[in-house]
């Protein structure tokens, strides 16, 4: 069932100049952070508890539960994931270029919450547009009494770096950035220790939370965390922000109510997806993320809610959905994946430096017609070696989770789609049309 | 790793066995111990581990059920189920091991590590038996030269990271890193700035694949052809073990071997590419004697007949003491005895000094109350009064590096001018030359009475005296070396004692630069000093009962003999493998020395410039080409082994001092080196309980010297895994004796079942009491007497003048460096560095060529601007000019406290 709750962190996206302090000021901006500086951290931190809001980076690991795990110490660090690079992935670009005070005032209100002086927004380099108003909104923010000495007149002081990313996907993992952000190569650390909240940025205790989880904030606070439980259901409360792509008539972002709304909500309400692009038939779609597996027809019912799409086998995970049509090809879609994973595995561990590159070279093998039988096995034999046992949620032999994400769309085009495989072993050569590319 | 249990505080259970470990240890470790070995490529023991290759997963037990974790990684934890080949932990190595093999090019019979390689052994005891890769292989260019020494094959890399982590966390100069990523990622250098790291040769040494080379090794053998020994490094004061490699008779490799105690398994770059000198193509290998002005070759017997006929001119004619000897420290502990037996107790000299009046004064090294390598690194302060380690004694150097940078050491360094460890120092208070006894003082006064020190800011001596403050003299060790030869030896003397008397309980750790100094003081080789740490006049009685008669009084050290030759009243002198010319910090003086000496003898193993201007040369066998005991700067006694001939009919010392003996009459009465040894320990007192089985019973860390104030040696030490020191085969792994000619690499590969056999051979026991000899009682060694170093004058200052310092560079132009083809080229060219604010004050810039001039001479040298160097002091590196040209000891009198020099600019 789509439902009409009023959006929460995209409510703001419909005007020009949403970007601007103005705007922000004029449709509410910083009331949330106002109205934080007069309660306690520790009140602020319930309301983010009651609100039960979860990570949108896309562990989905609750918000007020990590802030909790940080480990006593005079100095702690805020950081602010905006790395996002996962193919088909762009709600939080969209929040970066159209709401950056949001985000701004989420950082601002959790590093009071959390007692940090110290705040950064790990920025994707990528993001031209993203990185100039982001900046911007920083600098505006100083400027307004919001960032600094004595924000607003308390006497909570706090500074905000914004921090370009130098252009690999990898920094997107939380340890991997912390790594960037000291200035060292990003590659992921090994655990333990096992959070940033005990060992991060610097050696202190950090809170690594996404763009997103930080622009839910502001409304958290204004408006209270039971309000922000009362939407959804279960453990998935709120809205979320959706990046629809792929075959689908109106690809797009679209802020809807969590486990409430459902995949075919989403795909086909003409408000939403408007449905498979010419009338096509679905073959499958991907429910968060490319790292996730794959959701085929018979999981369209099922709403977008963590837990029932971790019990089905996958993950909401960046809150990005692609879909694809009957003339698709899974073997030409796997490889793509795979080889986004193989160009951007950071290369620290064997088994996906290795492994990524070698399922990259078999599925191109195997769409250019001059795959063998055997090599569904083989493929499926090197995937059990990053991640052994092809479980969900994966274990992995690897020391970051990019490594078990190569797996995901392999094993779910094989198992789903062996018959297809199958036919390009026999036909030397692909059997679907070529891509159908979209001009806008 | 000899035992399975120790005084462990938890149980775990490794592939069904209980084992018990001490909080901390890694799985793989006591997995180890336990006899189950893990295979691996990224974990390096002496290094922190990172889990990286992930070729050592094995299922660990865990509240939520067992996993597969890196066992490098994960520590031990009570109770803990640890199964290593298990269907999940067996499939999983075996992935990892095919992953690491898809892009590898598998080139094997062309590679330098074929026959030695961890990958080949693993491959073959932990890897699947096949590839299934059918695509096409990741290609590169190769080889990439890194730096001088080190050639890169990127597509041989495994990416473990070893030899980036050694550069940036062991040897802290991170000039290689990793570029890329993923499948893509390579080692590689910082544009302009080429691995030229000292210590390249150690990622050679643990890369576990052939993707590092080095330029001296490539392509010179291959590992089935290699004999080896265990032996020591002799190019510096440290000592460190090393495995000397030969094919077809030839040295062509030396690799590190992990000595707990000493190097942990590094080398330097000078020590492990040095073997080149040892085939040098001008190696003396035959004696040669000045007939009509020139030298030319003659017989053993000639040659020796004319050193007793000249010997024995000069005792007719003036008596002993117009004979002089001079150098030794470059022998080994027994030549050294053999030789101070002939000087006293034959020819009646006590002409004798190993030192080139560039070192510390005898009595004051054999005094002072010694640190080991490990106490220094043990201790909570170190105050470093030396010069650059980094350049006299690199692998010491790490070792500080290591305990400043990872383990809390504080570290005060006082050298003259900020060394390559000021880095990792927390004070810093260079001693202004020639008064560093003043610098010391302070240190250690009490707070109301701070002297001013002249030339150190006050804001840097109370740095220096926070550290120190609250701390007992036990915990603090004092590294104490020649700062500079501008600067004379009794002042560091004098300094030493300063702080001896201010932290009662200190102890010092002697920054002794040249290879057997050590040995060479302690087996006697310095004026009023006899073998064990005695003086000539404190231990004549003794000495008499042993040796026979002995010299009436002290004798002259070298600058005196050397002015004593410059007089016309030295008759004769024996050069010991000294170079008097290039080495003695005074040229002027050493020149005039050896052309006016009547008899001149050189011993020696190349033609260094004096030993061109001797009447008889004979040639020395050297370091691998005879057998013996040395002695590092911690006074730890290690066994030197024999691997190749020596050139022609090159002889080791001992036996030339037995033959010379004979010409004047006297049997010496040694006829093989551990019967020389055995006199050692019955005679010199400090060497009692040192017993020929201690020494030379089987290689290892050797015994610290006395026996008695360190305790006893560790006779089985701890030998790594194969992979922490690929190259080495597993003879020495196990601990077992290696010596002269024994063992041979056999298969090269390390097999599995020899690796978890029995960690090491049982300790032999030590005889604490050996055979007490006849005569009177033994004397003991010298006492450290903090009242006999006065501090000298310091030079009278001068508004215009600087002081100058100078600096050793690892790479220089002395022989053994410039016979070495691959280190030759590396030395730096002689240079000025001065303030940039007291060059504007002169009107020079960076670069400009100089005048420096002092007393004694002058030098005309370009100039380097350098904000390290202190003002009022001007660096210059000792040894960088070309042997026929003036260096900087040209500028030098030995005479000075601190050595004034002036800098006037130069027309043109
Ligand atoms: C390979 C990889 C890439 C990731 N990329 C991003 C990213 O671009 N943005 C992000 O917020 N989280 C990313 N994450 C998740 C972060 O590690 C982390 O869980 C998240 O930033 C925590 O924020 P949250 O709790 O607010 O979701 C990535 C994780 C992995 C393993
Ligand atoms: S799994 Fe891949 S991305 Fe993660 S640390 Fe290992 S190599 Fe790097
Ligand atoms: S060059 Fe050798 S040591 Fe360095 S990362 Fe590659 S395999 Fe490891
Ligand atoms: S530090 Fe000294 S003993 Fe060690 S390898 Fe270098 S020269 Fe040889
Ligand atoms: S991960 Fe343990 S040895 Fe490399």
């Amino acid at each position: 069932m789509l439902t009409d709750r009023a959006p929460i962190v995209s409510a703001r996206l419909g005007h020009e100049d949403s970007h601007t302090l103005e705007r922000y000021l004029a449709t509410g901006g910083y009331e949330g952070l106002r109205k934080a500086l007069s309660m306690t951290p520790e009140q602020v931190h319930e309301e983010v508890n009651a609100a039960s809001l979860l990570g949108r980076g896309g562990a989905g690991f609750p918000a007020g539960r990590k802030w909790s795990m940080l480990r006593k110490a005079s100095t702690t660090y805020l950081v602010v994931n905006g790395d996002e690079s996962e193919p088909a992935t762009f709600k939080d670009h969209l929040l970066i270029e159209r709401d950056p005070h949001q985000i701004v005032e989420g950082t601002i209100i959790t590093a009071y919450a959390i007692g940090a002086a110290q705040a950064f927004i790990f920025c994707r380099g990528e993001f031209a547009l993203g990185l100039e108003r982001l900046t911007q909104a920083v600098n505006d923010a100083y400027a307004h009494g919001a960032l600094g000495p004595s924000i607003l007149g308390s006497d909570f002081s706090l500074d905000l770096v914004v921090h370009p990313g130098a252009g690999a996907y990898i920094c997107g993992e939380e340890t991997a950035l912390l790594e960037s952000l000291e200035g060292k190569r990003g590659f992921p650390r090994i655990k333990p220790p096992y959070f940033p909240a005990a060992i991060g940025l610097y050696g202190e205790p950090t809170v690594v939370n996404n763009v997103e989880t930080m622009s839910n904030i502001p409304w958290i606070v204004r408006n209270g965390g039971a309000a922000f439980a009362a939407l959804g259901q279960g453990s998935s409360t709120g809205t979320r922000l959706f990046a629809l792509s792929g075959h689908v008539e109106r690809p797009g972002w679209y802020e809807t109510e969590m486990s409430k709304t459902t995949f075919r909500d989403l795909i086909y309400d003409p408000k939403l997806g408007g449905g498979v692009r010419r009338g096509r038939a679905l073959k499958a779609f991907i429910p968060g993320g490319v790292s996730a597996p794959w959701f085929f027809p018979e999981h369209l019912d099922m709403g977008l809610d963590q837990d029932a799409v971790g019990k089905a086998g996958s993950m909401l995970g960046s809150g990005s959905v692609v879909v694809m049509d009957e003339t698709t090809c899974a073997v030409r879609a796997a490889w793509r994946i795979s080889r986004f994973f193989h160009r951007e595995s950071c290369g620290q561990c064997t088994p996906c430096r290795e492994g990524a590159g070698w399922i990259d070279k078999i599925l191109r093998r195997i769409e250019d017609g001059l795959g063998r039988e055997e090599d569904l096995d083989l493929l499926l034999d090197a995937c059990d070696n990053i991640a052994p046992g092809l479980t969900w949620p994966p274990r992995q032999t690897t020391i970051c989770v990019l490594g078990p994400s190569i797996p995901s769309s392999i094993v779910s085009g094989i198992h789903q789609f062996r018959d297809e495989f199958l036919l390009h072993v026999k036909e030397g050569g692909c059997p679907m049309p070529p891509d159908e590319v979209r001009h806008v | 790793m000899s035992e399975t249990t120790g005084t462990g505080e938890l149980t775990v259970t490794i592939n069904g066995k209980q084992v018990v470990a001490e909080p901390g240890e890694l799985i793989i470790d006591v997995a180890e111990r336990s006899g189950v070995y893990i295979p691996r490529f990224c974990y390096h023991p002496r290094m922190k581990p990172v889990g990286m290759c992930r070729m050592c997963l094995v299922e660990v037990s865990s509240p939520r059920g067992p996993s597969l974790q890196p066992a490098c990684f994960v520590p031990v934890a009570d109770g803990q189920e640890v199964n290593t080949d298990v269907d999940g932990a067996r499939k999983a190595q075996e992935g990892v091991l095919e992953f690491l093999l898809l892009n590898h090019p598998l080139d094997c019979p062309v590679c330098d590590k074929g026959g030695e390689c961890p990958l080949q052994d693993q491959a073959m005891s932990h890897g699947p038996g096949e590839s299934r890769f059918i695509e096409e292989k990741r290609h590169w260019a190769k080889p990439i030269v890194l730096g001088p020494l080190t050639l890169l094959d990127r597509e041989r890399c495994i990416q473990c990271a070893r030899c980036t982590r050694f550069a940036e966390e062991i040897a802290g100069e991170p000039l290689i890193d990793f570029f890329s990523r993923g499948d893509a990622i390579e080692v590689a250098t910082f544009p302009d700035r080429p691995f030229s790291s000292y210590f390249s040769g150690n990622t050679v040494q643990i890369c576990p694949v052939g993707a590092l080379t080095s330029a001296p090794y490539r392509f010179k053998s291959r590992p089935w052809d290699l004999e080896q020994v265990e032996t020591t490094c002799t190019f510096c004061g440290v000592g460190c073990r090393i495995v000397a490699q030969s094919s077809a008779g030839k040295a062509v490799r030396f690799l590190g071997v992990d000595s707990d105690p000493v190097n942990h398994s590094w080398l330097c770059d000078r020590g492990r590419y040095g073997f080149e000198a040892i085939h040098a193509t001008d190696r003396l290998r035959e004696p040669m004697l000045r007939r009509d002005g020139e030298l030319s070759p003659a017989s053993w017997n000639e040659a020796l007949r004319e050193v007793g006929a000249g010997l024995r001119q000069g005792l007719s004619s003036q008596g002993p003491t117009s004979i002089g000897i001079i150098g030794g420290a470059r022998l080994p502990n027994e030549d050294q005895y053999a030789w101070s037996k002939l000087a006293r107790a034959v020819i009646g000299t006590d002409n004798v000094d190993a030192q080139l009046g560039d070192g510390l004064p005898a009595e004051f090294v054999a005094s002072l109350p010694q640190a080991t390598i490990d106490d220094a690194c043990a201790a909570k302060a170190v105050i470093l009064l030396a010069g650059d380690l980094h350049e006299e004694l690199p692998v010491l150097h790490l070792r500080l590096r290591a305990a400043a940078a990872h383990h809390g050491l504080l570290l005060v360094d006082c050298s003259p001018v900020p060394t390559a460890l000021s880095e990792v120092a927390v004070a810093l208070a260079p001693a202004r030359p020639g008064e560093a006894a003043a610098l010391m003082a302070a240190l250690v006064a009490s707070d109301d009475e701070v002297p001013e020190v002249p030339g150190v800011s006050a804001a840097a001596v109370s740095a220096a005296r926070t550290v120190l403050s609250g701390l007992t003299g036990e915990e603090i060790v004092v590294v104490v070396g020649r700062t500079s030869v501008a600067e004379r030896p009794d002042s560091l003397a004098a300094a030493a004692a300063a702080l001896a008397k201010g932290l009662p309980g200190v102890r010092f750790l002697p920054a002794l630069r040249r290879a057997n100094v050590r040995g060479a003081i302690d087996m006697g080789l310095a004026p009023g000093m006899l073998p064990g740490r005695v003086s000539l006049d404190g231990a004549r009685e003794w000495f008499e009962s042993q040796w026979g008669s002995l010299p009436s009084g002290r004798g002259l050290d070298t600058r005196a003999m050397l002015e004593a030759a410059s007089a016309g009243t030295l008759r004769a002198l024996v050069l010991l493998g000294a170079d008097p010319l290039a080495d003695f910090p005074d040229r002027e003086l050493a020149t005039r020395a050896l052309e006016r000496i009547p008899f001149l003898v050189a011993l020696d193993t190349l033609p260094s410039a004096s030993a061109q201007l001797a009447d008889v040369v004979l040639p020395a066998a050297g370091f691998g080409e005879r057998g013996g005991t040395t002695t590092n700067l911690e006074g730890r006694v290690t066994r030197l082994a024999q691997k190749v001939v020596p050139p022609g009919v090159a002889r080791p010392d001992w036996v030339i001092a037995v033959e010379i003996a004979e010409r004047l009459g006297v049997d010496l009465g040694f006829d093989h080196l551990e019967g020389i040894w055995e006199e050692i320990e019955q005679v010199a007192p400090a060497h009692r309980g040192a017993t020929v089985s201690a020494v030379y019973g089987q290689p290892g860390d050797g015994v610290v010297v006395p026996v008695a104030a360190v305790g006893l040696p560790r006779l089985a030490p701890a030998r790594l895994d194969p992979m922490a020191t690929p190259g080495i085969d597993s003879v020495i792994t196990q601990g077992a004796p290696m010596f002269a000619g024994a063992a041979a690499v056999g298969s090269g590969g390390v097999e599995e079942s020899e690796v978890i056999e029995e960690g090491g051979a049982a300790p032999a026991e030590l005889p604490t009491e050996s055979v007490t000899p006849s005569g009177p009682p033994r004397p003991s060694p010298l006492a450290f007497d903090a009242d006999s170093w006065p501090v000298p004058a310091p030079p009278v200052p001068d508004a215009y003048s600087f002081r100058l310092v100078t600096r050793r560079s690892l790479y220089d132009h002395g022989t053994l460096v410039q016979a070495s083809p691959s280190l030759a080229p590396l030395a730096p060219s002689q240079e000025l560095r001065v303030r940039p604010r007291e060059l504007d004050k002169l009107g020079v810039a960076d670069g400009d060529r100089v005048r420096v001039r002092s007393a004694r001479g002058e030098l005309v040298l370009p100039v380097a601007a350098d904000e390290a160097v202190p003002a009022g002091v001007a660096l210059i590196g000792l040894n960088l000019a070309p042997v026929d040209q003036p260096g900087a000891t040209a500028l030098l009198d030995s005479d000075e406290a601190a050595q004034p020099v002036r800098i006037e600019t130069v027309e043109g």
